[in-house]
């Protein structure tokens, strides 16, 4: 039963980390090149688009709802299962939201990347 | 791909390595933290080592957004995951501690995901220029600045 919590709450933070990751993504896409920004027009205008895209205060809710959520599911399983676990799964599934909802291009390349990460964070971690 | 941002690929590796490790001895000092007794959190800001870590993560978020604006999100992850690199190599030489066959796997693993992606295309999430792409890569070894036509087209 114990299990089945820690693994409950190790999808809560791995689908809150991916929705964040996915809306920061997008937010920061609709800002565009920071760079050419930052030397066209400023950085305040970088921080001003920043701070006022609604993606962006999404996302950080989101990733605060990961954070959070994080913290009980380490209350309910160990440390050396729940970090590593959430960790790679967040590549896994980062990768997938990536290609369906950010039309990332995820070649086969990518994918190798994705699993060879996800899987030396666990070794790393665990 | 120039200069400025591989340095902020370099800064979204470090400062993320950096603040955890921060963090992380700042918050053994001070001790656990219980939902019953919140005001344990304001003696951990308090701690300096929790301070500077919050500090650089804040710089990590920075860079991490700063990244995304022109580059793909399963681009710029892998360059994170790198920071675990970093750590266990300055575990290993800079603390002398021992790092073990698994471990040395995980870091071969993932430095080798990394190299797979650093060597494609840092941003493919544009439609119309999907097939343009391995082109426009090639063209930018060559001096010509190709993210610039791929990102937004916005002059410098």
């Amino acid at each position: 039963m114990k299990g089945a919590y820690t693994w409950g709450g190790i999808v809560v933070v791995v689908f809150a980390s991916v929705v964040g990751d996915i809306l920061l993504a997008r937010a920061m896409k609709q800002v565009g090149d920071v760079h050419a920004l930052w030397d066209r027009a400023g950085l305040w205008s970088v921080v001003a688009r920043t701070l006022g895209n609604s993606n962006f205060f999404l996302g950080v809710t989101a990733m605060a709802a990961a954070f959070f959520s994080l913290l009980f599911a380490l209350s309910w399983g160990d440390v050396s299962l729940v970090a590593p676990a959430a960790a790679s799964l967040t590549f896994i599934g980062n990768a997938f939201a990536a290609k369906i909802f950010l039309h990332e291009k995820v070649d086969r390349r990518r994918w190798i990347a994705a699993v060879l990460v996800a899987a030396g964070v666990a070794l790393l971690a665990g | 791909m120039n200069f400025r941002k591989y340095l902020v690929l370099a800064g979204v590796t470090v400062f993320a390595a950096a603040g955890d490790s921060m963090l992380s001895h700042g918050m053994k000092q001070t001790g656990n933290i219980s939902l019953h007794h919140l005001q344990g959190v304001i003696l951990a800001v308090v701690n300096p080592w929790v301070a500077v870590g919050i500090v650089l993560l804040l710089a990590f978020f920075a860079s991490y957004m700063n990244a995304l604006s022109w580059a793909d999100l399963t681009y710029v992850l892998p360059a994170t995951s790198l920071g675990y690199v970093l750590l266990a190599l300055v575990a290993k030489f800079a603390l002398h501690e021992a790092v073990s066959p698994l471990r040395w796997l995980g870091i071969a693993m993932i430095s080798g995901g990394v190299g797979f992606v650093a060597g494609g295309p840092s941003l493919t999430s544009h439609e119309h220029d999907d097939e343009k792409l391995p082109l426009l890569a090639k063209s930018a070894r060559n001096g010509a600045p190709a993210e610039d036509v791929v990102s937004s087209g916005v002059g410098r």
